[in-house]
């Protein structure tokens, strides 16, 4: 997840302050990783260094001082551009498999249980998500799906490799 | 641990010079939801049709409330079938010349239930499952994931102990397949049916209890999670 542009999305509707940005990121995007309020401040302050956030007001009402931010005209160019833009394709966790099939099978070993746990695994993964999605609101069913389709082309891909085990590991001796 | 509600051992059956089972088992609780799951020609539907009652093994047994199923004669796995048992499958459950509500009251109709009653109470489960604008249209007017709707209906609505559904998503998109697979685990979990699926994907398999793997018509791992 990209923090800076995200921070400026949860910006544009009206000017806010990080505390309030931390608890909105978490709410809406942090299930897996909370964001750390450090992070939070200082992506803020690299914001309206760069000119794309400037300070609106400071407050200080008995806790610590909470500094409130707003988009600037540039701040939301650089949000539209990343909004419109692609993103790269990124590294899955089958890389990871990969490399162990293939260090299994060289070294001799049994590549099917690797395999065979690794679906169990996913498996287990996608069943839970299939439960945090009953009756859940559709933010949260479309979050679940984005890692169930996900988990199910490593699946795929798990039982192509399965099939082809004999002659990926006479490929390799 | 109480016996369970269907049972199968070294179930062997061939067509032809084609092993579809060599030695396949299985145990289904009530209740159960169980996945077979396997690539295509590992002997799922095959097993499936046995379980039911619709094949018969070469060898091996299938128990059904502890008694064989499979020493059973035609007519009486066909009864069985038809008050034990509810089937959707992928393609062609539904017969195409009665409506969606003469479908699902026909298990009732078959069962001895009077016209007004079976419809009455097809037209709930059409309801229940979101489908009681398409009661008068037939299968052919219908869309595939509405066609399935109503197919678990007709599945559900006589009250079976044993769901068996083979590749009932296979020919819908993903997001009529979800629908269909809830409505189907929901409203036979409701009922507290066992059921018994048949399918290649993955993604639907999660949505049971339990996944019974497949490869050559032999049972490899049985997977619990």
């Amino acid at each position: 997840m990209t923090i800076a542009e995200t921070l400026l999305g949860l910006l544009e509707p009206a000017p806010r302050h990080g505390y309030d940005l931390r608890r909105e990121y978490d709410a809406q995007f942090g299930e897996r990783r909370p964001v750390k309020p450090a992070q939070v401040y200082a992506t803020l302050g690299r914001l309206a260094r760069d000119g794309d956030i400037h300070v609106v007001s400071v407050e200080q009402v008995g806790g610590p001082e909470r500094t409130t931010y707003a988009l600037t005209p540039d701040g939301v160019t650089r949000l539209e551009r990343w909004l419109t833009e692609p993103e790269a394709h990124t590294p899955y966790l089958q890389s990871v498999i990969f490399t162990k099939v293939i260090l299994a099978l060289r070294s001799g070993r049994p590549a099917e249980r690797l395999l065979d746990a690794q679906r169990t695994a996913h498996v287990a993964a996608m069943r839970e998500l299939l439960r945090r999605k009953s009756g859940a609101d559709l933010t949260t069913v479309l979050s679940c799906d984005f890692t169930i389709f996900h988990l199910e082309a490593d699946l795929r891909w798990l039982e192509h490799t399965a099939a082809r085990l004999d002659k990926l590991a006479k490929e390799l001796s | 641990m109480s016996e369970p509600l269907l049972h199968a051992t070294g179930l062997h059956l061939a067509f032809g010079q084609t092993r579809a089972l060599d030695g396949a088992g299985i145990e289904v609780r009530a209740g159960e939801m169980v996945a077979l799951v396997g690539s295509s020609g590992s002997g799922k539907s095959t097993l499936l049709h046995c379980l039911a009652g619709i094949l018969r093994p070469d060898s091996g047994e299938v128990v059904y409330r502890g008694a064989r199923l499979d020493t059973l004669s035609e007519e009486a796995r066909s009864r069985l079938r038809r008050d034990e048992f509810g089937f959707v499958f992928q393609f062609g459950s539904l017969v195409p010349e009665l409506t969606a509500v003469e479908n699902v009251a026909l298990p009732l109709r078959l069962a001895g239930a009077r016209r007004r009653g079976a419809e009455a109470k097809a037209r709930e489960w059409l309801e229940r499952l979101g489908v009681l604008d398409v009661a008068a249209k037939r299968p052919g007017e219908m869309s595939g994931g509405q066609g399935q709707r109503v197919a678990v209906a007709r599945a559900l609505v006589a009250g079976p102990r044993v769901v068996f559904a083979d590749e009932p998503t296979g020919a819908l998109d993903s997001f009529n397949g979800e629908l269909v697979m809830e409505e189907l685990m929901g409203a036979a979990r409701a009922q507290g049916a066992s059921v018994v699926l048949v399918t290649h994907e993955t993604r639907i398999a999660a949505y049971a209890d339990r996944e019974i793997v497949l490869r050559d018509g032999r049972v490899t791992s049985p997977v619990v999670s």
